[in-house]
């Protein structure tokens, strides 16, 4: 006999597969085995465990193609097991982690390791992108075969911009010769120059260094000109600018093959937003102006900006206190990444289940090549959220995460994951 | 002496403060020059934490901590365990057992007291933080524009110079808008860039446009390493398009007055015939920065024994 489960009643929503209504999940070994309505009521399936989820949505789990483990190398602030647990909390069933660990996962043996320490501590799917550059010191490419064979499921620098536009080139070239998304962290630095917050009356107001948003456009529009030039696909990180946005529908307009990430953070707080000097608001790039919050909304909406991603960058306390000028850039999201998104995009109107799923699961799932997530169909692994989208609640510590660095912290959301299945496991319940 | 309702221990800008409040500074301030006041802190001890170098600012607290009676404790942070990585509220906590009951702090980054302030008894005083406020500074160019004017109503004040990172014209824009003054930024857009108007100010890149009519001009000092990232290309060059000339006066009022919060670079950002010219208060600002100190550490006390 298969192990089974069924999950009964809920507003299924799966955009792969078309499908928005009640219906019941049946799983069986790990993988979706079929998706009807009345199901549990057959003979056959009397007595199988289920899980009610009459009045919510069950959707496919998400995908965050934008999350910092930090293991190995800063296991006090993050590790696989407990990043993955704030993930399962969220509602997060597969990320993607970004190779600016210590030691970079620039190697083979580095991703093997980490595929070891996957299989033994993490509660759902752990993808690992591999440097673009040695030491991510944006000097000489990684071995990128060799970074696929050993199971590298995209590229990135992340943290660190590329600024040498002819090595992105032949990274983008031989990336897609290999068939791996190349993702990018666009930012000059000779115009962030050690900016810690956003350009703009805000960080006048406080006396804080700013960077304009044209620091992140600039290195966008480069991309896009190297896309269009070598063919490949590339895959923008973390967009805050309007500008950057402009760019981004335009391109794909052309139909240049690029697609892009927006985070929580972004799209739902904006520069004037911040606390003082508190430090749970620095990220990089920095909260902008309401304008790019709204451009950042439109993005979404028009599908400009493929997926919600989160940039889940766990950092300690006493880092963070050391003020907004000094402490290191990043905030956690895992465990908020869903519930913002419904507070924000669904509750204010922005994006219909249909589409917040699309961008929460499917279309980052889509840019992965992951055939078997993002999608409810059968056949595919049981990774499920049911969603209470009315379930009103204030994040505050303690986090399952290591870190507690969010500026979520005590904000009313409304909508939550209530259970999460990875590969038919229950890895999170209410 | 003022009336007994001054509760704020701490002074860290005066953006927060209301109209009144400045007021009540400046009023205690001016009553000081009439009659001294005595021992009013006396058995208290002032701290200075000064992380950058100051000549005026720190002597001028100095001297109005000893003329209120107050003990002084010298701290260098060279030498110090703030150089040995203790953190800075950990260096106040410590000072604060040995006795001390008023800070006096000056840092090189914006907004490091906001935080720290709350979680001490004592009363901490900002002597001016990274880019972001320098409220004695502009208390005591409030109170020589004030014994000149009697009110700021209607007046304009330009502020001259590298405003981006001067925490004088913050604190001199926030407390003259609340007074009634109109304040006009102007300096080259590296160094004034136009998104001040969402502080309220009138930013104006043509020195003569900005000059033309006004009341009195705070010339802010340009610092030689503004030279590294373009915001300037050379002194000359700047001096060249923004210095206060003779010539650059006569668009003002006539009984216009020039301030500038020193040091000087004379032949920069002022020329000596300006500085040392009828029009210039520069040492009446230096004078009355004893009395808005001791003003300002007065009501500190008050506000720090009501806590």
């Amino acid at each position: 006999m298969p192990e089974q489960l069924i999950v009964v009643n809920g507003l299924v929503i799966d955009p792969k597969s078309k499908i928005e209504a009640v219906r019941d999940v049946l799983i069986e070994d790990g993988k979706i085995s079929a998706v009807a309505a009345g199901l549990s009521r057959k003979s056959a399936f009397k007595g199988v465990p289920a899980i009610d989820a009459k009045g919510k949505w069950v959707i496919p789990g998400l995908v965050d193609m934008h999350v910092h483990l930090r293991e190995p190398g800063r296991e006090g602030d993050e590790t696989i097991e407990t990043g993955t647990k704030a993930a399962a909390r969220g509602g997060v069933t597969t990320v993607l982690a970004m190779p600016n660990t210590e030691p970079v996962c620039d190697s083979p043996s580095q991703l093997a390791f980490l595929q070891a320490k996957a299989r033994s501590d993490a509660a759902v799917t752990v993808l690992f992108a591999g440097a673009v550059t040695l030491g991510q010191k944006g000097e000489k490419l990684t071995e990128f075969a060799k970074l696929r064979a050993a199971g590298a499921a995209a590229l990135s620098d992340d943290g660190r911009p590329l600024m040498n536009a002819g090595l992105l080139r032949r990274a983008l070239e031989h990336a897609n010769d290999l068939g791996l998304l190349v993702i990018d962290h666009c930012e000059d630095l000779t115009l962030s120059n050690g900016a810690c917050v956003h350009e703009g009356p805000a960080a006048l107001r406080k006396g804080l260094k700013g960077t304009p948003g044209a620091a992140e456009t600039v290195q966008v529009l480069r991309d896009i000109a190297l896309a269009e030039l070598t063919g490949a696909r590339l895959h923008i990180a973390h967009v805050s600018s309007a500008a950057s946005v402009d760019a981004i529908r335009a391109a794909k307009k052309k139909g240049i093959r690029v697609s892009a990430e927006a985070a929580p953070h972004h799209f739902s707080l904006c520069d004037k937003d911040i606390p003082g000097y508190d430090a749970n608001w620095k990220m990089n790039p920095p909260l902008r102006g309401n304008d790019d919050r709204a451009a950042l909304l439109e993005g979404l909406a028009d599908g400009t900006l493929d997926a919600i991603a989160t940039d889940h960058a766990p950092h300690g306390c006493t880092a963070k206190a050391a003020g907004m000028d000094v402490a290191p850039f990043g905030v956690i999201g895992l465990e908020t990444s869903l519930a913002v998104a419904i507070n924000d995009l669904f509750h204010k109107k922005i994006l219909t289940p249909r589409k917040l799923v699309e961008r929460l699961s499917t279309a980052p799932a889509g840019l992965l090549g992951l055939k078997k997530k993002g999608t409810l169909s059968v056949g595919a692994d049981a990774d499920l959220v049911v969603v209470d989208p009315n379930m009103v609640w204030t994040p505050e510590p303690p986090f399952v995460s290591k870190s507690r660095n969010t500026p979520f912290i005590n904000r009313r959301l409304k909508g939550r994951a209530i259970t999460t299945l990875s590969g038919g496991r229950v890895v999170h319940a209410l | 002496m003022a009336p007994n309702t001054w509760e704020r221990k701490d002074l860290l800008g005066l953006e927060g403060l209301s109209a009144s409040e400045i007021e009540t500074i400046l009023d205690l301030a001016a009553s000081f020059k009439l009659s001294p006041p005595k021992d009013l802190l006396k058995g208290r001890t002032v701290a200075f934490i000064f992380t950058e170098a100051s000549t005026r600012t720190r002597s001028s607290f100095e001297m109005a901590a000893k003329r209120l009676g107050a003990d002084v404790l010298s701290f260098s942070p060279v030498g110090s365990s703030l150089s040995k990585g203790e953190t800075l509220l950990d260096t106040f906590l410590n000072l604060q057992a040995v006795g001390v009951t008023h800070f006096v702090v000056r840092h090189e980054r914006s907004g490091v007291l906001e935080d720290l302030a709350p979680l001490l008894k004592a009363s901490v005083i900002n002597a001016g933080d990274g880019w972001h406020e320098h409220p004695t500074q502009a208390l005591l160019d409030l109170l020589t524009l004030r014994e000149r004017w009697g009110s700021f109503k209607g007046k304009k004040v330009v502020i001259l110079g590298d405003i981006r990172h001067s925490r004088v014209a913050r604190s001199n824009l926030f407390a003259l808008k609340k007074l009634g003054a109109k304040v006009v930024f102007c300096g080259p857009t590296p160094l004034c860039p136009d998104d001040f108007a969402g502080l309220g100010a009138e930013v104006e890149h043509n020195p003569a446009k900005a000059l033309k009519n006004a009341d009195a001009v705070n010339v802010l000092r340009l610092q030689i390493e503004r030279m590294d990232q373009g915001f300037v290309s050379s002194l000359a060059d700047y001096a060249q398009a923004y210095q206060l000339t003779p010539a650059r006066v006569e668009l003002m009022k006539p009984e216009a007055l020039v301030m500038h919060p020193g040091p000087i670079n004379r032949g920069v950002e002022l020329s000596s015939e300006v500085a040392d010219g009828p029009r210039s208060v520069i040492l009446e600002q230096v004078a009355n920065g004893v009395l808005a100190r001791m003003a300002v550490l007065a009501l500190s006390e008050e506000g720090r024994s009501l806590a």
